[in-house]
């Protein structure tokens, strides 16, 4: 089994319904190692050993988070200035997240729609997480497209209980050795990919 | 003569070990208990200690000017100010309305009136040592019942002057004037020496207090021998002691202005701490004393008379201070305190009634009896209050609450605070900020009065009490809040909550590491030392005048916290249990040794290398 640790970032959790739903998914997953950055760290002061650590004990990484302003909350962004250091994450000697894969679960009010060329956001989720890939591929790490669960103003209950039963099984999917992790790879959001392994199935 | 004394000192140092931890565990205070003791080994019970009890009462006397000068010290000159009105306000209606009443009374059972006069100048009294030494205990020297009784107690003090003067006045036989206890140097003097003298001697402690005591002690403390900073402290309270009864002034009075002029120096909690012991052995031997000497054969012979006269006496006095409390608007639980706490006749009543069977004016049986009372209403006091406490004054807290309109009656808070001054009140805002209503105990009535007033829910009484916890939901509640000042109220409200209310999470303010460490032993692992965060936010702000950068130091700051709470974790764990029986003060400087030594290796600071790129430009400048 795959180990994930899942780096959740939201400033204001106990007004989400959708990621509520999403991370009682992966509180409950037996591969998931949940981590709530914002409980853990209200003043920003990131306990840099042990966020490495952690990060040593898992091969996949998620980063969980709301799409604000084209990009992560700022404590993810702490976080990814401190944890990943230079001579540990990359740099001649940074070679402790070589071989482990990363990737976005990201929630957006925003429609899929609106991030296309002709949409109003102009770019697709996939390019606008440009950094993240490359973070990822400086740490020698595999980048997936994002789980992605969009328009979140307008999603019914069905649709929700919808898209928790997609990321239970991503994580499946994900913790399970039998996967062909770079499969996923190439794609603009994973959750296509996940449609299409559910009817091979 | 050696011998002897080793064996009376056994004694009194034996009874007080058996009753005073006895008296506290049954919530009496140690001023019972120490009376108590005295009982035991005086004459009537156990006789160990026979007629000299009245001399070790005098040579205990001082214990009480030793007080005074404490509470001098804590006691700056502009507070003593701001008391002008009550001391002459409350003090002068207390003295004269006891004096008048008394008197008459007196005067009505068939006692000549010079007689009626000085029982009622001597019955007008009250006693400073146990009444401040229980105040003190209850931690209620602050509040309305504190403030006036302390009033009171130093008119009173003052009064003793004019009293000693009148005295021989009414002397049947003024032969025998001399006899008494006024032999002072004075009385060689002429006139107009004598009306110099006093304001002279009181000038003269101002300026010992202000101007030579300060530069003596600083001399002293260069030397670095703490034997002759201790032998200097008793040197101030001796000598001011000295020149007060010199000319006929009572030293206690003395002793107090030279403490309140000490209040503002440097040297004021020294100075504490080094006379404390003695205050409370000579106190402690004071009330032992006032034990030894009750009467029992002279009330066993007449039980009717003393206990009538006993019981008469503190009536008609707490009867006066609840009249002049009435008047004062002082709220009827701290009134209760006050006029119950000082209805006693004090122990100077030993000195004028001595003095007055002296001068013919009382007969010998008269001043037996009297002393009987005098002795015996002392040691009721502590019972009167004990009994006020439990069974009066719950009846004006808990229940006003209870009749509280019906919109209170479901909503169970889940936090309890305990204690609202400083620290719990601003605590008690942030929580009612964030929608969080907190029940709240507090001992100081006029504050709770207030609290009630702006619609918190607030009980009256002391927390560590069962039954208040219970009344004030601590079955239901979740968290219980201390946000009380005195350590030793927090430990034993601690082990009152773990015992009763196991399920409540206590979170506890600690003065400081010891403090903490005591919490720990109690199994309890957070304890908020109130000093922590608002020390290291105030190094931060240095280092931020002094040019550094205000978001690294605000890192290292929070960092500087998290290591200290683990470093304190540590050193819990290593402690040894030699610290318990070592000086606060040397326990002090071991701890400091401790932490600052390891702190130079260990303690985090502004070099932790995040956002730092040196180390990628000298990789860059290798290729």
């Amino acid at each position: 089994m795959r180990k994930i640790l899942v780096l959740f970032a939201h400033p204001r959790f106990e007004h989400s319904v959708v990621n509520r739903a999403l991370t009682s998914v992966a509180r409950q997953h037996p591969a998931v190692t949940f981590h709530d950055l914002y409980e853990k760290y209200p003043d920003f002061n990131i306990d840099i050993k042990a966020e490495q650590e952690l990060l040593l004990a898992h091969e996949v990484v998620l980063w969980h988070h709301p799409f604000y302003w084209y990009s992560c909350p700022p404590l993810l962004k702490q976080w990814i200035d401190l944890v990943l250091a230079f001579n540990w994450a990359y740099g001649p000697n940074g070679t402790n997240l070589r071989g482990k894969t990363a990737m976005n679960v990201i929630t957006t009010g925003g429609t899929r729609e609106a991030y296309l060329p002709d949409g109003r956001n102009r770019f697709t989720l996939r390019q606008l997480l440009t950094p993240f890939d490359q973070t990822a591929y400086l740490c020698g790490m595999q980048y997936l497209p994002p789980f992605a669960v969009q328009g979140t103003h307008r999603l019914s209950r069905e649709d929700l209980d919808g898209k928790s039963s997609e990321f239970r099984h991503l994580l499946d999917l994900l913790s399970d050795m039998q996967t062909e992790i770079a499969a996923f790879s190439g794609s603009a959001l994973i959750n296509d990919h996940l449609k299409t392994f559910a009817d091979g199935k | 003569m050696g011998s002897d004394f080793l064996l009376q000192a056994t004694v009194y140092m034996g009874a007080a070990m058996l009753c005073v931890p006895l008296a506290r565990k049954l919530g009496m205070g140690s001023v019972l208990g120490f009376l108590l003791a005295g009982i035991l080994i005086g004459p009537f019970v156990m006789g160990f200690v026979g007629e000299e009890g009245e001399d070790i009462m005098h040579f205990a006397e001082f214990g009480v000017v030793m007080m005074l000068f404490l509470v001098g010290l804590e006691l700056e000159p502009s507070k003593l100010w701001k008391l002008r009105k009550s001391i002459i306000g409350t003090g002068l209606s207390q003295v004269s309305a006891t004096i008048a009443v008394v008197g008459a009374i007196a005067l009505a059972l068939g006692s000549s009136w010079q007689a009626a006069l000085a029982i009622g100048m001597s019955f007008a009294m009250s006693s400073t040592a146990i009444v401040l030494q229980s105040l003190k205990e209850k931690n209620q020297l602050n509040g309305a019942a504190g403030q006036n009784s302390f009033a009171v107690l130093l008119f009173q003090d003052i009064a003793v002057i004019p009293i000693l003067a009148v005295m021989p006045l009414l002397a049947l036989v003024p032969s025998q004037a001399n006899g008494g206890g006024h032999d002072t140097l004075m009385d060689w003097m002429p006139g107009w020496f004598q009306a110099v003298a006093i304001p002279l001697a009181v000038a003269a402690v101002i300026a010992i207090g202000r101007f030579l005591v300060p530069g003596l002690l600083r001399m002293v403390a260069k030397t670095r021998i703490r034997e002759l900073f201790t032998a200097s402290a008793l040197l101030i309270v001796v000598g001011i002691a000295f020149i007060m009864t010199l000319v006929g002034l009572s030293p206690a009075l003395g002793t107090f202005l030279a403490g309140v002029i000490l209040a503002n120096s440097s040297f004021r909690h020294e100075l504490e701490s080094d006379l404390e012991p003695f205050k409370g052995l000579l106190l402690g031997l004071f009330f032992m004393a006032v034990g030894a000497s009750v009467n029992f054969n002279l009330i066993l012979n007449s039980p009717v008379t003393v206990a009538g006269l006993t019981l008469g006496i503190i009536l008609v006095k707490a009867v006066i201070l609840l009249i002049i409390g009435r008047f004062l608007r002082i709220s009827n639980d701290q009134n209760m305190i006050m006029s119950v706490g000082l209805a006693q006749v004090g122990e100077f009543a030993f000195v004028t009634l001595t003095f007055a069977a002296q001068l013919n004016i009382l007969n010998a049986r008269q001043t037996g009896l009297l002393m009987a009372v005098t002795a015996l209403s002392m040691a009721l006091t502590p019972v009167f209050s004990l009994l006020n406490e439990k069974l009066i004054l719950p009846r004006f807290g808990t229940l006003q609450s209870e009749e509280k309109p019906a919109d209170s009656i479901n909503e169970k808070n889940k936090v309890i605070i305990a204690g609202f001054s400083h620290f719990g009140s601003t605590l008690g805002r942030f929580l009612r900020a964030n929608g969080i209503n907190a029940t709240i105990l507090d001992h100081d009535s006029d504050r709770v009065e207030l609290l009630r007033k702006l619609g918190f829910k607030v009980y009256y009484g002391d927390a560590t009490r069962y039954d208040l916890l219970e009344s004030a939901g601590a079955a239901e509640a979740k968290i219980l809040v201390s946000a009380i000042d005195s350590p030793e109220t927090n430990l034993e409200l601690a082990t009152t909550v773990q015992k009763h209310f196991p399920h409540l999470e206590l979170m506890i303010r600690a003065k400081n590491r010891f403090d903490a460490y005591e919490l720990m032993n109690l199994n309890i692992m957070n304890p908020y030392r109130e000093h922590l965060d608002t020390s290291v936010r105030m190094g931060t702000d240095v280092l931020k005048k002094l040019g550094f950068r205000a978001y690294s130091l605000h890192r290292a700051a929070q960092a500087f916290v998290r290591y200290d709470e683990d470093a304190m974790v540590e050193l819990y764990k290593l402690r040894h249990d030699r610290n318990l029986y070592i000086s606060a003060s040397r326990k002090q400087i071991e701890m400091q040794e401790e932490l600052l030594s390891n702190d130079f290796r260990q303690a985090p600071d502004l070099t932790d290398h995040a956002w730092d790129s040196e180390e990628m430009r000298q990789n860059a400048n290798k290729s």
